[in-house]
């Protein structure tokens, strides 16, 4: 492996920040506002794509912003798992970008301005943490996107939306100033270096007790990943306009959360070190937990963001519980489903979006017969939901493969069991709306038989992320592989 | 020899002899002098600066009397750093508050710059010099100026806080004076390196012991330590905001200085920390100091009070770091003095620039403050960030060190009084931006885009037009914000160029 020194990284996190100024002072032209909102967002994303072969051929690219202290800088590193995190990540935000359009014009909000000028400060956030070479700068990232998403969360302004800023900003900012950041701090007080490596930063100055208590500050403390029971801040935050729940509640926001957990439990603690001390158990418990727990929950949700938010709560324990089987299968399953989920679920949430734009609805009991008005959404819906629960030929069939290979190989019954009760409570959850959707009578349906569809820059975005999700069932090779290759680095085997 | 040193002090005073004798012939004419003078005096601060981090700290004698007889300036790297910080703060304070004082005390503006000059001259002089009666007398010029300004601001309560602040201010300087003064009956000697070349000799002395503690309860005072702080909310919040501004992040900054002086260059961290082993108790004081002044800044409705209390937090982080008995505690307490310098004197810019616009600040006036002035708000949003600690603002470098210092010291009780300090700040400056944001209550839908509405003079926010504060002010306070990030980003090197060589 070698080391290439690039300022790439760091221009990918920048093209989004410095497009900014521009969004604002032409916010009495929204088409010019757009434009540079795609062309920053494609450059980020080729800049992003431009880094990948260097990375499938076994390098990884470097670059330090500023020096703070030995072993804490401010960097960037580019390995496989953040490339690939990286990657979905930029993707979606032009096809988000797009869907925004639709969206937010749709209802003619207000302030959209500064709601494309936060979502361009959140996703660079975002590709600064899947870029950080070290803990200290994965928070830098990780609290600049929890306040640059405040604004969004509370775009409506209203007494609701007040509320659920409140929770949201208790839970991701309490959690990660009161249990990150000495967690943090002890990390380095004890081994002078925050620098993630796959064997681990510890070297015996840790014992068990210490180590397990280390652990559960991270694993709680970055609540973005949802973990019960600091996971009620996610269904809160449903109020944001739709764009905001699908890139950044499904995917930026919530991935960056389990991104930090892997990212702690294989560069900080390391693989080996965890199961020599048999602490993966622990964590995994606190996923299945979770997993089961929300699934639970999400059958009794009618509004459909909330149902989705749950499910989203569990699938974000897959990619724990798949970190913490710390086998090469269970870990290359997790870092996988950070793709999977993030396409099958933001095409679900553009589905719920735009149902809303067209018909203004949100409850699911008030979908009966939906099919018939919006066939090309139901059936992207459809794929959405096979996906998520595991189904071919979708994506989601992959990643959910490797996690129960990864069960199988370290002989974890109770956590194959985990995983196929919850698939079953995902199907539980997903598809009725789905048949509810297309199989009813004509006095049941509550729409006309005529097709009536969101605006088309609602539509096309879920029409790809739909097909994304289909075509990775059959070439999952590009993730495949990076996920292959990071558990390279982590386990060596 | 270079006069650099003593020009940083001479400037702002010969700007005071003028633009007083200008003040008779014409008002006006006080403003660019002040400009000048500072200018000057910032320029070569910055030189200082350069110097002592190219060749060494510089000596230089007063008039060519050599010490210890005559009085010394010594410029080393942590005194340097505070001169670029004070003249920088007083010349960007005086660029931004220009209106604030013509809205504020428009017949009096002559003597506002020349009281204004003379409360710089104070506070440089106090960084500069290495005599320790000497700083008695500028620490009083920096008094007196002080009040006098306090009492020009709010018409009913300014004197009365300012009559508060000299009582309490008086007493402070005394137990200062008098510990000075034992200090010379034991060592005959008056020059900060003379005196610390004999303590080590005298450890078991009990005037000494007397000497040392008059001397830092006497600062304690002056620096607002909690529960010695009851002069600072009224004072700050009273006087007029041009003062405010400057005398909020400066004066207590100055005084912790002044602590951290006495500590590493007089009396030593050998008679301190191993003689007397004082670390625990005051490091306690500090830890009651941060939680008692963030809940209290809670509970205030006034943001100029609530502004004042979060200083009085602050100096707790400072005083509980110098006393941590460790490198990196007392890393973490110098690079606060400069990043809590630069916090306060942004959230006290943006202040002001509300007070210029809505002259009361109680929290629930603040209503639809965003869309108002949201270059103001943007800088007072980074401020905030700052205090709170949110990486890459600088405020979260300094607490770093302090934390790890605390680590190192096991005095974990500190830590995790600066931890939630962090989040009563959150909570804090949350509630601000509640108000903000939320209030008037938005219709919500319906705004909609300018775009086809013809209206295309304002942003998007149609409803309420954009009514910010003086363009200097708001360039001023935009500079600054951008500051604390650069300052932030840069804390590595601040501390591996400036602070660490100062400490070893």
């Amino acid at each position: 492996m070698e080391l290439i020194t690039s300022i790439k990284p760091l221009l990918a996190v920048l093209v989004t920040l410095l497009v900014m100024p521009v969004l604002v002072s032409s916010s009495n032209k929204p088409n010019v506002r757009e434009g540079w909102t795609f062309v920053a967002g494609t450059i980020k994303f080729l800049l992003v794509l431009s880094m990948l072969p260097v990375i499938l051929d076994g390098n990884q690219i470097v670059f330090t912003l500023v020096k703070i202290a030995p072993g804490a800088d401010i960097a960037f590193r580019v390995d496989p798992l953040g490339m690939m995190f990286a990657l979905v990540a930029s993707a979606l935000y032009i096809v988000t970008s797009m869907y925004s359009i639709g969206y937010m014009r749709g209802l003619n909000e207000h302030g959209q301005t500064r709601f494309v000028t936060f979502f361009a400060l959140a996703i660079s956030a975002t590709i600064g943490a899947a870029f950080s070479a070290n803990l200290l700068t994965l928070y830098l990232f990780y609290e600049i996107l929890s306040l640059a998403t405040y604004p969004l969360v509370t775009h409506h302004q209203d007494a609701n939306s007040r509320v659920s800023g409140r929770r949201y900003l208790t839970f991701i900012l309490g959690t990660s100033i009161g249990l990150v950041l000495p967690a943090m701090i002890w990390c380095y007080h004890i081994t002078g270096t925050l620098e993630f490596s796959g064997a681990g930063i510890f070297s015996g100055q840790l014992s068990k007790p210490h180590a397990t208590v280390l652990l559960l500050m991270f694993v709680f403390g970055f609540a973005k990943a949802g973990i019960m029971p600091f996971h009620s801040w996610l269904p809160a935050a449903m109020v944001a306009p739709t764009p905001v729940s699908a890139l950044l509640h499904a995917v930026a926001v919530v991935k960056v959360g389990v991104f930090s957990i892997v990212r702690v439990i294989t560069g900080i603690f390391g693989i080996e070190f965890l199961s020599s001390f048999e602490l993966g158990a622990v964590v995994a418990g606190i996923a299945s937990v979770t997993i089961l727990v929300s699934s639970a929950i999400a059958l009794s949700q009618d509004e459909f963001k909330r149902r989705l938010a749950y499910s989203t709560i569990g699938q974000l324990s897959y990619i724990v519980l798949g970190a913490a089987l710390l086998s090469p299968k269970g870990v290359t399953g997790g870092m996988l489903h950070i793709a999977m989920h993030a396409f099958g679920k933001i095409t679900l949430f553009f589905c719920a979006g735009a149902i809303f734009v067209a018909t203004g609805r949100k409850y699911l009991s008030q979908m009966v017969g939906i099919g018939y008005r919006m066939p090309v959404t139901m059936t992207a819906f459809l794929i959405g939901a096979l996906s998520i629960i595991g189904l071919p030929p979708t994506g989601g069939f992959i990643s959910k493969w490797y996690l129960v290979l990864g069960t199988l190989e370290g002989d974890q019954m109770v956590m194959l069991f985990v995983l196929l009760t919850s698939s079953l409570l995902n199907a539980a959850y997903f598809m009725p709306i789905f048949y509810r959707a297309f199989f009813c009578t004509p006095e049941e349906a509550m729409f006309e038989r005529k097709v009536d569809e969101a605006p088309l820059m609602c539509v096309i975005p879920l029409v790809i992320t739909a097909l994304i999700s289909f075509v990775l069932f059959f070439a999952p090779q590009p993730f495949l592989n990076l996920a292959a290759m990071a558990v390279k680095g982590f386990i060596g085997g | 020899m270079n006069n650099y040193p003593a020009i940083v002090v001479i400037a702002p005073l010969l700007g005071a002899l003028f633009a007083g004798v200008a003040a008779w012939v014409e008002d006006r004419a006080t403003y660019p002098i002040a400009l000048a003078s500072l200018g000057i005096a910032a320029a070569a601060a910055v030189n200082d600066l350069i110097t002592v981090m190219i060749s060494g700290p510089i000596q230089y004698n007063m008039a060519g009397w050599a010490p210890p007889m005559g009085i010394e300036y010594r410029i080393d790297g942590l005194n340097a750093l505070v001169l670029v910080l004070i003249t920088g703060i007083a010349f960007l304070n005086l660029v931004a508050s220009y209106k604030n004082v013509q809205q504020e005390t428009p017949d009096r503006s002559g003597s506002f710059y020349v009281m204004y000059l003379l409360f710089v001259v104070g506070l440089v002089g106090v960084v500069s010099t290495g005599d320790l009666f000497n700083l008695y007398v500028l620490i009083e010029i920096t008094s007196l100026s002080s009040y006098t300004m306090i009492a020009l601001g709010d018409k009913d309560r300014g004197a009365i806080a300012s009559l508060n602040y000299i009582f309490i201010g008086v007493i402070g300087a005394s137990f200062y004076l008098l510990g000075v003064g034992y200090i010379y009956i034991k060592t005959g000697s008056l020059n900060m390196a003379d005196v610390a070349a004999m303590i080590p000799a005298m450890t078991e002395s009990s005037t000494l012991l007397v000497a040392f503690i008059l001397c830092i309860i006497g600062v304690w005072i002056k620096m607002a330590l909690f529960p010695l702080h009851v002069w600072l909310p009224n004072a700050y919040a009273f006087a007029p905001v041009g003062f405010a501004r400057i005398v909020a992040p400066l004066m207590t900054k100055v005084m912790v200085y002044v602590m951290v002086r006495l500590m590493v260059s007089v009396f030593g961290y050998d008679y301190i920390f191993t003689t007397l082993s004082l670390s625990d108790g005051v490091v306690w004081m500090g830890t009651i100091a941060i939680l008692a002044g963030g809940i209290i800044a809670l509970s205030q409705k006034n943001l100029k009070k609530m502004m004042t209390y979060i200083i009085v937090c602050e100096i707790g982080y400072m005083v509980g770091g110098a006393w941590l008995g460790n490198e990196l505690g007392m890393t973490g307490a110098i690079l606060h003095i400069v990043n809590d310098a630069l916090m306060t004197f942004a959230l006290f810019l943006a202040v002001g620039n509300m007070v210029y616009k809505l002259d009361r600040v109680d929290i629930t006036d603040l209503q639809g403050l965003f869309a108002k002035m949201p270059w103001t708000m943007g800088g007072f949003v980074i401020a905030a960030f700052s205090i709170v600690g949110v990486p890459p603002t600088c405020g979260f470098f300094s607490k770093w060190y302090l934390i790890l210092g605390a680590f190192e010291a096991g005095a974990y009780h500190f830590a995790a009084a600066l931890l939630v300090s962090s989040l009563i700040c959150a909570v804090l400056f949350f509630k601000v931006f509640e108000v903000c944001f939320f209030e008037p209550m938005s219709e919500g839908h319906g705004h909609g885009d300018d775009h086809g509405h013809g209206h295309d003079s304002h942003g998007e926010h149609a409803a309420v037009a954009i009514e910010e504060a003086p363009v200097a002010s708001v360039i001023t306070l935009a500079v600054v914000s951008v500051s604390l990030i650069v300052v932030g980003l840069y804390s590595g090197t601040i501390v591996d160029r400036i602070i660490l060589p100062f400490l070893n």
